[in-house]
């Protein structure tokens, strides 16, 4: 593994009026590295999502990307660094077709009429899901007539084709049934082996076990602490997210 | 649906497929094949089939035929325009009046600025201060008509220029009566922004999910303004094509052709709420509509029969549509 991590968290704190909902969190996500992020309702995981996503700026602290400090104002400019969020309810356009969604914003176009290239879209999509192994019937399948897991699959592999730095995944599998959260988890594992680095906030431990390279916990916005995997048991992060010994 | 991912290939697929092949689409070609078929036989004596007949169907919906076209970038945005009826008296009005004193170019321009200010004003609204459209086009739907009285002391304005009236009227161009080109011309480009432009890709995004739309950086506000200054340009458009037609511009023009329109467009396969849409459906529909009202004066029902018909008809064409879609 390269020693530079592709997103470093320093001290990152946020407030909400005089509350408090991150105290110093600090988190370096390596180079092809899956880290799981932990903790009960309210623990300040979809905050710190909304940070590294660019909805909400942070009150103090550093993320660094590349060795630069940045900040984010919207989700634009963290797109535009290279991160890319995957959301638990499934942001595509349900009567469109798979590759218009995966070209989303950013479609191909041809000529000088700067016409819609479907024809390239279409064979990138198709390589893309083949690769990742998304099975669905086809790149002009419209994203309606598709199952729960498919759909998933599709925003996953769409985000991981515009992340050049991180895929972020906020509860990916929540909304899925046993099949699907098998599918999914599968395509997810499969990033991994391309060396992706992905950020996974999941209620899910048995997920988090088997996907995350190292897990970190938080508790009432407060960073418990950071194990690596295969080391730690699932009482130990059950008696760290819960406070109980 | 959330059965079973990783199977679902071969013979269930293809049979899923063909259940969802969405009729819908289709049915206003059958529609209009049948009620075309039906004019042409209950009316055989009566002129129904002549070429002068069929090329003035055309002519007569030429101004809802580009309004719908208009109206299919709103409804796909998920938007809706109901003020393009004032619309299309302002335009006229406003390009007759100009042509009294000015020349015809002038009046062309100052009728379409019209319409474009409109819609700027609509979409501004929409987009910016986050109203309902519906809400907003309501509103200057019922403000246009009393500025349209008002303009003009609820006189006709009449229109002379044989330049204008041969080019967005009675006119021709190699034998081709321009009210058809401005038809044709609206739907190839109308059809080509809306299929073929990454704007058309964003307009469906849009309307379908826009909050998707907007995570993948797409300018939602802007398109919002933009699909509502097509669809009053649109509007604008169909004002000059009646004031060349009529010879005149009077603030009744265009004040019936609101349901007709959304009838045209809905019917063609546009869904009501957003994110699917097609321009030549649209055409389709409006020339549906012309063909309805041509063959039911031909049939020599009365002004109040045709209008009870015409109702009957559009109410089962947009109940079949809507029903296929829902399925």
């Amino acid at each position: 593994m390269s020693s530079e991590p592709v997103l470093s968290l320093q001290s990152v704190h946020k407030m909400f009026g005089g509350i408090t909902a991150i105290q110093e969190f600090s988190l370096d996500i390596m180079p092809g590295e899956i880290v799981a992020l932990v903790g009960d309702n309210g623990a300040g995981k979809s905050t710190l999502v909304k940070i590294i996503s660019g909805v909400q700026p942070m009150t103090t602290g550093r993320m660094v990307i590349e060795g630069k400090a940045v900040s984010f104002r919207d989700p634009a400019e963290s797109q535009h660094h290279g991160i890319q969020v995957v959301y638990q309810d499934l942001a595509l356009a349900d009567s469109q077709t798979v590759y218009m969604n995966l070209f989303l914003g950013r479609e191909l176009t041809r000529g000088p009429l700067r016409r819609l290239d479907r024809r390239r879209m279409i064979a990138e999509t198709e390589a893309l899901m083949k690769d990742l192994d998304v099975r669905i019937p086809s790149a002009g399948t419209v994203i309606r007539d598709l199952s729960g897991g498919q759909r998933q699959g599709i925003a996953i592999a769409r985000a991981t084709r515009w992340a050049s730095n991180l895929v972020l995944m906020d509860e990916p599998t929540a909304a899925l049934g046993v099949a699907e959260t098998m599918r999914v988890e599968s395509i997810i594992a499969g990033l991994r082996a391309r060396r992706r680095s992905i950020l996974l906030v999941s209620h899910n431990l048995d997920q988090v076990f088997r996907l995350a390279d190292r897990i970190c916990v938080l508790r009432h916005g407060e960073q418990i602490g950071i194990r690596r995997t295969d080391e730690v048991t699932r009482n130990e992060i059950v008696s760290m997210i819960t406070g109980l010994a | 649906m959330t059965s079973d991912v990783t199977q679902q290939k071969g013979p269930r697929v293809m049979l899923g497929r063909l259940a969802r092949l969405d009729t819908s689409r289709y049915i206003v070609y059958v529609g209009f094949l049948a009620i075309f078929a039906f004019f042409a036989l209950a009316l055989q004596g009566d002129g129904f089939l002549t070429r002068s007949n069929l090329v003035n169907i055309v002519q007569e919906t030429a101004p809802i035929t580009v309004m719908a076209v208009g109206m299919v970038f709103a409804l796909t945005a998920g938007e809706i325009d109901l003020s393009i009826g004032s619309v299309v008296a302002i335009s006229a009005l406003v390009a007759a009046v100009t042509m009294q004193n000015h020349v015809w170019e002038l009046g062309v321009v100052a009728g379409l600025a019209a319409g474009a200010a409109i819609g700027l004003m609509n979409g501004a609204l929409v987009a910016y201060l986050r109203l309902p459209s519906f809400l907003v086009t309501l509103a200057s739907m019922g403000l246009l008509a009393g500025v349209g009285r008002w303009l003009t002391n609820l006189r006709s304005i009449p229109v002379t220029d044989p330049t204008f009236t041969g080019m967005f009227g009675a006119g021709s161009l190699f034998g081709v009566p321009s009210l058809v080109i401005w038809t044709i011309a609206a739907t190839i480009t109308g059809h080509f922004v809306f299929r073929e432009s990454k704007f058309g890709a964003h307009v469906l995004a849009t309307g379908d999910n826009h909050r998707a739309a907007r995570a993948a950086g797409i300018g939602v506000d802007r398109l919002r303004l933009g699909v509502l200054v097509i669809s009053a340009m649109g509007a604008a458009l169909a004002g000059l094509l009646y004031a060349g037609r009529l010879y005149g511009a009077r603030y009744t023009l265009g004040d019936s052709d609101l349901l007709t329109v959304i009838a045209a467009v809905i019917v063609g396969g546009t869904r009501l709420n957003g994110g699917t849409g097609s321009v030549v459906g649209a055409l389709i529909g409006s020339l549906l509509m012309g063909m309805l009202n041509n063959g039911l004066i031909l049939m020599g029902l009365t002004v109040a029969e045709q209008m009870m018909v015409r109702g009957l008809i559009i109410l089962v064409a947009v109940a079949t549509t809507l029903r296929e879609k829902r399925s």
